[in-house]
């Protein structure tokens, strides 16, 4: 054994990273849009009253979980619609939006301004929340 | 209504359980290679590594480990996942112990104790928080590029 510091420090500091990481991935925040995101710089329609549009990247393990609960929440809300990008292939999007992980998602309102953002797999009853505020 | 845009699909998936019960074994290794400084320990995670990143992460010899001794004692059903967001890791995981072993050689052990650190701590996040190395470096090195 030549030293176990180096060990230890590691382990304390991806600990702390960790727990943050935890706790920060798929918290839906708060957001106030500047400017508004319209169809075709995602190359999709936007909902009559919201949209989730949802950037994803090929070495993204949750992008497909997260997917999967925005299809599903999206499947009875005939006002809202689930776009998703390749982020990858949108790179001048990604950097003008701050996107600097995947997934990310954005709610939109039905103007297209940027109301809420969840970095990771976001969790449902929260983008629930955050639709019911703008549906109503 | 859902749209998906340019997406590339991969047909390949893998049973998730496995790439995290590899970035345990691996979290195991990298800190017997950090606590002995051994070039060995850290030249056996290199080859597993290159394993994972050119052949894919279910050829690993702890894959292999998985689906013989872990997998059939699981009762809950595979989660099916894509194969390159862990072959993403497996490669940057390659560069970080190729580093060490440069540092390792040529004595600069300073080279040694970051790269193997900076491995440790990846495999440490992913084996003990679900960690997805590839969602958080890729874009930012896409954006950098």
């Amino acid at each position: 054994m030549k030293s176990l510091l180096p060990i230890v420090i590691v382990l304390t500091l991806a600990t702390a990273y960790g727990l943050w990481y935890q706790r920060s991935r798929g918290t839906v925040k708060a957001k106030a849009g500047q400017s508004f995101i319209t169809e075709s710089m995602i190359g999709g329609a936007l909902g009559s009253k919201a949209t989730l549009v949802q950037f994803s990247s090929a070495f993204c393990t949750p992008c497909r979980a997260t997917r999967v609960l925005l299809e599903n929440i999206v499947a009875d809300m005939p006002d809202v619609a689930h776009v998703e990008v390749d982020a990858e292939a949108q790179l001048e999007l990604v950097r003008q939006l701050n996107i600097v992980s995947t997934p990310t998602t954005l709610i939109l309102d039905s103007q297209g301004l940027e109301v809420g953002r969840a970095v990771g797999a976001p969790k449902r009853e929260q983008v629930n929340n955050a639709l019911a505020a703008i549906r109503k | 209504m859902t749209q998906i845009l340019n997406e590339k699909k991969s047909a390949v998936t893998i049973d998730a359980r496995g790439p995290r019960f590899s970035a345990v074994l691996t979290t195991l290794v990298l800190a017997t290679a950090l606590a002995t400084a051994n070039l060995w320990v850290i030249s056996a995670q290199a080859i597993v590594f290159a394993i994972g990143a050119f052949r894919g992460p279910q050829f690993t010899p702890y894959a292999l480990i998985f689906r013989s001794f872990i997998k059939p004692r699981l009762k809950s059903a595979a989660i099916p996942e894509d194969i390159r967001p862990p072959q993403f890791a497996q490669s940057v995981g390659l560069l970080f112990a190729l580093a060490a072993i440069a540092g390792s050689i040529t004595g600069i052990s300073a080279l040694f104790v970051v790269a193997v650190s900076c491995a440790l701590a990846a495999a440490f996040l992913n084996a003990a928080f679900n960690f997805c190395l590839g969602c958080e470096v890729y874009l930012l090195l896409l954006r950098v590029r």
